[in-house]
C-alpha cells in the first residue's frame, strides 16, 4: 500500500493557499521489476481497470501495467464518452449495466471526481422499421431490468428543442431514451483507476513497449519489452486495436479487423443539448460538453488502417447526418479532429477470454463502444485471471462463440457499428 | 481520402469502392470441424502494414480486384484484375 492524501474540498483549499504547488504525484514512475505474479498489457482504461480490480477484489498486488506510450494515450481518450446499458441482447445488457452501475459509484469508490453525468442518451428512429424495431428493443431491455422508455416525436421535440423533428431529410419519428446513461471525463477514468491501482501497490510502467510473449510448453513466462524481459504468471493483452499484433507475437489470431473511428470536436458555445443523440439511421451521435463544445462521432472508415487519422468520406458522411437534424448547427466550426484504431469482431461484441497459451488473457474486441465497458471489462477480466474461471456475466463474450455460433449478434440487432 | 489505382478505370476517389475483406481467403472444404470453419468465416491476419485486399468498384466498373495497402500508412501499393485480360464476365 502506498500513501496517498485524499482529494477533497479541504485538500482543494489547502493547495490554493499554498499555490498549487505541493500536490503530490497521482501515481509513481517505478522501474519494472524482475517478475511479477501478473501482468496487464495496455495502459488504457480496460487495462488499468483489471489492475486495479486484480488488488482490490482478489488481493493481487504485485502486478504491472505495461503501456507502450501514456496512460489513456489510446481509444480510451479518443472516443465521444458516451455511457450506456442499452444493448439488445440480455448477455450485453446484463454485461454494460455491471458497468453502468460501477460507474455510478466510481468517482466515490476512487476519490476521483470523472465527472460522470448520467443526464439520458436518447436513440432516434427515422422509418417505420426503425420504430418497429427499436419498440422491440425497449422491451427487450426492460425484460433485463434496464430503464428504457419510448418517447414519441412531440415529447422528443420538448426535450431537444434545438432538433429539427419535421423538415429534414429524415423526419424523426420516434426514440428511446435511458435517463441513467450518460457521458463522463474519459481521461479522468484512466488516471482514477491508475492513481488508485498504485495506491494498492501496482506498478504502472509507460514508455514499456511489448515486443515478445514468452512462453514454455504452452504456458506464458513473461514479455519482452522494449526495457527488457520481466517474468510474470499471468498476462493479459488488453490493447483494443493492436490486439491481432499482440496475439501474433504469442502465436495464435484472433476474430479482429482494426479500423479507424473518427471523432470531432466543435468551437464552444451557450447550453443547447442536454442529452446524448444516437441517430443510427442517419449514423451521427452527438452531446455538449460541460464546456460547451459539441462532441460528435459518426460510423467508422469503411476499411481497415491503423493510422488514427481517418478518412474524409466519413467526416463529411457524418457532418451532413448532424446538419439533417441540428441545421443551426452549420454556422459551427469544428476545432479538432481524431481517429482511434478500434477492434471490431465480427458480431460487435466483446471478447474476454483464455487464450491458447496457458494463463495469458485477453480482453479485446469492444470496437466502437469500449470506453461504457470499462469497468466491468476490468471487472471481468480480472476475476478470469485471478479465479481461471469466467464470472457468469462474462462467459457469454468466450472465443469459443464463434464456434459454437452462439453470437451475441449486437451489429445486426443496432444496424449499426457501436 | 485514399486514390485507389482500379485495374480497370485507373485512379478513382475511395468513395467509389467498397472494401471486401483480406483476399487469399480459401474456403474449406465442405466437411470441415466447426473450428476450422469459424476459422475460415471470421479469423483474419489484421496486419499492420502490407495487405492484400478485395475491393469492388462499386461507382465504376464493378469489378473485383486485389489490393496491396499499407494498413499503417494508407499507401495504396499496386492493384490487380482477378480475371486474366480478355476473359472477364
Amino acid at each position: 500500500m502506498t500513501f496517498r492524501s485524499r482529494f477533497s474540498a479541504f485538500a482543494l483549499a489547502r493547495n490554493a493557499l499554498t499555490g498549487h504547488r505541493n500536490w503530490q504525484a497521482q501515481w509513481r514512475s517505478p522501474e519494472p521489476k524482475a517478475a511479477y505474479d501478473a501482468i496487464v498489457i495496455g495502459g488504457g482504461g480496460h487495462g488499468l481497470a483489471t489492475a486495479y480490480y486484480l488488488a482490490k477484489n482478489h488481493g493481487l498486488s504485485n502486478v504491472a501495467v505495461l503501456e507502450k506510450g501514456w496512460l489513456g494515450g489510446g481509444n480510451t481518450g479518443r472516443n465521444t464518452t458516451i455511457i450506456r446499458s442499452n444493448y439488445f441482447f440480455p448477455e450485453s445488457t446484463r454485461f454494460y449495466d455491471l458497468a453502468l452501475r460501477l460507474y455510478e459509484n466510481l468517482a466515490h469508490e476512487l476519490n476521483y471526481n470523472i465527472m460522470f453525468s448520467p443526464r439520458g442518451v436518447l436513440t432516434l428512429a427515422f422509418t417505420r422499421h426503425d420504430i418497429e424495431f427499436q419498440r422491440r428493443w425497449v422491451n427487450a431491455i426492460q425484460m433485463t431490468g434496464v430503464d428504457s422508455e419510448w418517447l414519441t416525436p412531440a415529447q422528443i421535440g420538448r426535450c431537444v428543442p434545438a432538433m429539427a423533428i419535421e423538415g429534414g431529410r429524415f423526419p424523426v419519428r420516434g426514440g428511446f431514451l435511458q435517463k441513467r446513461g450518460g457521458i463522463a471525463r474519459h481521461d479522468a477514468v484512466a488516471w482514477a483507476y491508475a492513481r488508485a491501482a498504485d495506491a494498492l501497490g501496482v506498478d504502472i510502467i509507460q514508455n514499456c513497449e511489448v515486443t515478445g510473449i514468452a512462453s514454455k510448453s504452452g504456458r506464458v513466462t513473461g514479455v519482452e519489452t522494449s526495457r527488457g524481459a520481466i517474468r510474470a504468471k499471468k498476462v493479459a493483452i488488453a490493447v483494443a486495436g493492436h490486439s491481432s499484433r499482440l496475439a501474433e507475437l504469442a502465436g495464435f489470431r484472433l476474430p479482429l479487423e482494426s479500423v479507424t473511428l473518427q471523432a470531432f470536436v466543435s468551437e464552444p458555445i451557450k447550453p443547447v443539448l442536454d442529452l446524448v443523440i444516437m441517430a443510427g439511421h442517419v449514423h451521427v451521435y452527438l452531446s455538449q460538453s460541460d464546456k460547451g463544445e459539441l462532441v460528435i462521432g459518426g460510423g467508422t472508415d469503411a476499411y481497415p488502417s491503423f493510422t488514427q487519422r481517418g478518412s474524409y468520406p466519413s467526416v463529411e458522411q457524418t457532418v451532413a447526418a448532424m446538419l439533417t437534424l441540428f441545421p443551426s448547427f452549420s454556422a459551427l466550426k469544428m476545432m479538432r479532429q481524431w481517429g482511434g484504431i478500434v477492434d471490431i469482431s465480427p458480431d460487435r461484441s466483446a471478447i474476454i477470454d483464455r487464450t491458447p497459451i496457458d494463463n495469458l488473457y485477453i480482453n479485446c474486441g469492444w470496437g466502437t463502444g469500449g470506453f461504457k465497458a470499462i469497468p466491468a471489462g476490468g471487472w471481468a477480466t480480472a476475476h478470469l485471471m485471478a479465479t481461471g474461471e469466467h464470472h457468469a456475466l462474462s462467459a457469454p463474450f468466450g472465443l469459443g462463440r464463434f464456434a459454437r455460433g452462439i453470437l451475441i449478434d449486437e451489429g445486426a440487432a443496432a444496424g449499426v457499428a457501436h | 481520402m485514399l486514390i485507389i489505382p482500379c485495374p480497370w478505370c485507373g485512379a478513382r476517389d475511395e468513395s467509389e469502392f467498397a472494401y471486401g475483406g483480406e483476399a487469399d481467403i480459401v474456403r474449406p472444404p465442405a466437411e470441415v470441424s466447426d473450428a476450422a470453419w469459424a476459422e475460415y468465416l471470421y479469423v483474419r491476419d489484421n496486419p499492420r502494414g502490407k495487405n492484400r485486399e478485395l475491393w469492388f468498384h462499386r461507382d465504376g466498373c464493378f469489378q473485383w480486384f486485389v489490393l496491396e495497402r499499407d494498413t499503417a500508412t494508407n499507401e495504396c501499393l499496386s492493384a490487380h484484375r482477378i480475371d486474366p485480360p480478355g476473359e472477364e464476365g
